[in-house]
């Protein structure tokens, strides 16, 4: 495919790998830990643009892979011993298994609609995980402390985490690239554009949601796989947090919905946006207001976001700003 | 000395141009009809004319004075009248209130009760439903509503955009004989017309329109039998 | 025979907006269908092309019953359309809209083929020049082009073209024409619905004409234009007129 030999591409994903490398060469352990976060939210926001940047379906409630991946994954590991790489991907296959299933009816929707039953869906799962038994009802499920032992310790397992997630990141952002590149993204976008007349161009818009939601559904899943065997501990309410797929369209936004790097500046710039303001003494009362105020301005003045701005101003950026 | 007067009027909505330099005259006391096939720019003329859309090039006169950009509500004051196409009455008020709304020009009001008179001699079936609910009438009541609310103005110039428009050909037949009388009364008009025959039959002197231009025009008996008519419908 | 519409009508709750249309269309002709405002014509398009699904009767493409297919199955089978109000994909470039219509139409291309195929059918139509701007930003004849470079993209065997020279000047609708011709030349046969009068009927080999959802007359351009049943319906019933004049004059 010609994607592959694009050297934008394999640029791209240099950058981030080298970026993501730098707390573990340095040997920073918050370093680490606040890179562990925001690749979780690249891999978030890149998965809410391959639904939304691409086909214009506005997911707000994604977050129920995150936490339909955490959930298997953990019961994986802790009733049978799993190995969290391994209890990881079954929990993507199981989170793109439910996309699969719901995403038929759910598809069919059109705008606020569809956006509404998203967030339907994950309230709907949250309160059947809060329910269930066999994943420690409304308690949730934890570690006994000795599961790290199989990784080398808790302190290694954290660094097998981060590995695990950069990985995932990388392969997140590299197959938005190539969807976006294909044939199969343009037809993405053709629906985005118009789906009535995409049908009449010969694309089957049902066919093709469904398989992106699919697909869509797989990597927030792996890390919330990731990001709950690290925290040792999982619970429906922080599982199934819904202001975090809000805040995850807030990064694609703010960076450039669809487009590949959008997601990723957007996520970034957001993270660090935020934690700026909360930790500042001035900001840190009204930081959501300013946040808030941010998302406004964007979305009046600069709807394409950072990236897409970029893109459309300068011809030369769009040759190697995807 | 002709109480309307067009000359050279361009316009169109957003980029797309539909009259190209349109140019016509009504005289006084006659009724003028301007016809042409869909897209011909019939509408969009007698949108010009009000003002409802602001011509792009171009000038309407008006008893001597140039209204181009002024607004319809005060060309109504001066006397221009538009019945508008699919009539766009007040469906949840009776008879009688459309009526009331009609007169909203000054001169108008003064004269009320008159011209109301006058209205219901002309259009007696209206006095029976004066106070029926104006939607719960039938098309062609609720047209005759439409030409008598324009008529309580007290028009110097009145305009009718598609008056036979979902009307059987009876109907049709009956409206027509309204706006013969009218003219015995000295009553300067424009018809802009969907039926070329109705048209021609019933006014003194007619516009073709094709592709936003005229195409033919004279007096309606003699535009009747015109080979370029048909023509000028169907292309060929 | 390359289309064949049989006995079809489609009703809307009460409305009745085809009643029980027959036509046949011949490979490599053009078929104009003429008619007044809301007499049915677009509702025919929308209900060969799959966008409605006929209340009854049959459609027949290239002798497979097809009727009730979805569109986008039409268009692999080889049937491209154009609408009226044209539906460029504005976020994406003109070229990218193109290689849409080449990736998902009859031959089915993958991207770098269809790419190439894109770029011919812009030279077709003359819109090479244009291939990197965003569609949104065309203008309406330039959109006209798109709207038909994107269709023509798609390889069809017939292309159903809805006004293509509504809102075109003069000058635009001459070029759009020499391109509807050319179209003809590459062997694609051609329907076309068209108010503008002149051109289609100087243009089309046949011509059917609607009114109230029903035919009215079929025939040559010259036949139809002289045909009693179109001048009424166009100009207006003479008897009527006859009978008013009739009535007032005594």
């Amino acid at each position: 495919m010609k994607t592959l030999t694009n050297i934008s591409f394999w640029l791209l994903l240099v950058v981030v790998a080298a970026v993501a490398l730098v707390p573990i060469v340095q040997g920073n352990v918050s370093m680490r830990e606040d890179a562990f976060y925001i690749l979780m939210l690249v891999i978030l926001a890149s998965s809410t643009n391959i639904i939304m940047g691409y086909t214009g379906y506005v997911s707000f409630g994604h977050i129920v892979f995150f936490g339909t991946g955490g959930y298997v994954a953990f019961y994986l590991m802790q009733t049978y011993q799993w190995h969290f790489v391994l209890a990881a991907l079954v929990g993507g296959v199981a989170a793109s298994l439910l996309a699969f299933l719901l995403g038929n009816a759910v598809l069919r929707l059109r705008g606020a609609y569809f956006a509404l039953a998203t967030i339907g869906i994950n309230e709907a799962v949250r309160s059947f995980v809060s329910n269930f038994e066999p994943f420690g009802g409304s308690i949730g499920m934890f570690f006994n402390f000795s599961m790290y032992d199989a990784y080398g310790g808790a302190k290694n397992a954290g660094q097998l985490a981060y590995y695990a997630m950069v990985v995932l990141a990388l392969v997140t952002i590299a197959v938005s690239f190539l969807i976006k590149k294909s044939k199969f993204g343009l037809g993405l976008m053709s629906i985005r554009e118009d789906q009535d007349a995409s049908m009449v161009l010969g694309i089957n818009p049902a066919r093709m949601k469904v398989m992106t939601y699919t697909i869509s559904a797989f990597f927030p899943a792996i890390a919330g796989a990731i990001f709950f065997f690290k925290n040792g501990l999982i619970e429906p309410g922080p599982a199934f947090e819904l202001h975090r797929s809000v805040e995850a369209l807030v990064m694609v936004m703010l960076g450039g919905f669809g487009t590949v790097t959008g997601p990723i500046v957007g996520a970034v710039v957001y993270e660090r946006l935020r934690s700026f303001l909360i930790t500042n003494a001035t900001f840190s009362n009204f930081h959501l207001v300013i946040a808030g105020a941010l998302l406004l301005l964007i979305v009046l003045f600069v709807p394409a976001g950072l990236v897409g701005w970029l893109r459309l101003r300068f011809a030369a950026v769009r040759r190697f700003l995807e | 000395m002709s109480t309307l007067q067009v000359k050279s009027l361009e316009a169109g909505y957003g980029e797309v141009q539909i009259l190209w330099s349109m140019s016509l005259e009504l005289q006084r006391g006659k009724l003028t009809s301007l016809v042409g096939s869909n897209g011909s720019g019939k509408t969009t003329l007698l949108r010009a004319v009000t003002g409802l859309l602001k011509p792009w090039k171009g000038n309407v006169t008006f008893d001597g004075k140039d209204v181009t950009k002024i607004s319809p509500h005060e060309k109504a004051e001066m006397g221009l009248v538009l019945v508008p196409e699919a009539r766009q009455l007040f469906t949840d008020m009776s008879v009688l209130e459309n009526l009331e709304m009609g007169a909203t020009p000054k001169a108008a009001r003064a004269e009320f009760k008159q011209t109301l008179e006058w209205v219901y001699t002309l259009l007696p079936r209206l006095k029976e439903r004066q106070n029926q609910l104006t939607g719960t009438l039938s098309g062609g009541e609720q047209q005759m509503v439409a030409i008598a609310r324009g008529l309580m103005a007290k028009p110097k110039v009145l305009m009718f955009d598609e008056l036979s428009l979902g009307l059987s050909p009876l109907l049709v037949i009956n409206l027509f004989e309204v706006l013969l009388k009218l003219k015995t009364q000295g009553l300067t008009m424009l018809l802009v017309e969907q039926n070329v025959q109705m048209a021609l039959a019933v006014s003194d002197y007619a516009y073709v329109l094709n592709n936003g231009r005229v195409d033919i025009e004279g007096e309606s008996r003699k535009v009747m039998g015109m080979e370029s008519v048909r023509k000028a419908y169907l292309g060929i | 025979m390359i289309l064949s519409v049989e006995n079809v009508s489609k009703r809307f709750g009460g409305l009745q907006a085809l009643d029980k249309v027959t036509l046949s269309v011949n490979e490599g002709e053009i078929f104009g269908i003429i008619g007044p405002n809301g007499a049915g014509k677009t509702t025919l398009f929308n209900t060969i092309n799959g966008v409605y699904t006929p209340t009854e009767g049959r459609i027949k493409f290239r002798g497979e019953d097809v009727t009730g297919l979805p569109p986008f199955d039409l268009s692999k089978r080889g049937l491209a359309r154009t609408y009226q109000v044209v539906r460029p994909l504005g976020e994406l470039t003109v070229r990218e809209n193109v290689t849409v219509g080449a990736c998902f139409g009859r031959e089915n291309l993958p991207l770098e083929k269809a790419e190439k195929v894109a770029d011919e059918v812009l030279e077709f139509v003359g819109l090479t020049a244009r291939h990197d701007m965003l569609a949104s930003k065309l203008n309406v004849a330039q959109k006209k082009r798109l709207e038909m470079a994107r269709a023509l993209a798609a390889r069809p065997i017939l292309i159903l073209l809805d006004e293509v020279l509504a809102g075109l000047n003069p000058q635009e609708v001459g070029d759009m024409l020499t391109v509807v011709r050319k179209i003809r030349e590459q062997g694609v046969t051609i329907i076309m619905i068209e108010h503008l009068m002149h051109a289609v009927m100087n243009l089309s080999d046949r011509v059917f004409v609607l009114d109230y959802g029903a035919q009215i007359a079929e025939g040559t351009p010259q036949e139809v234009s002289n045909h009693p049943k179109v001048i009424e319906a166009y100009l207006g019933d003479p008897e009527v007129a006859k009978r008013f004049l009739e009535g007032t004059s005594s």
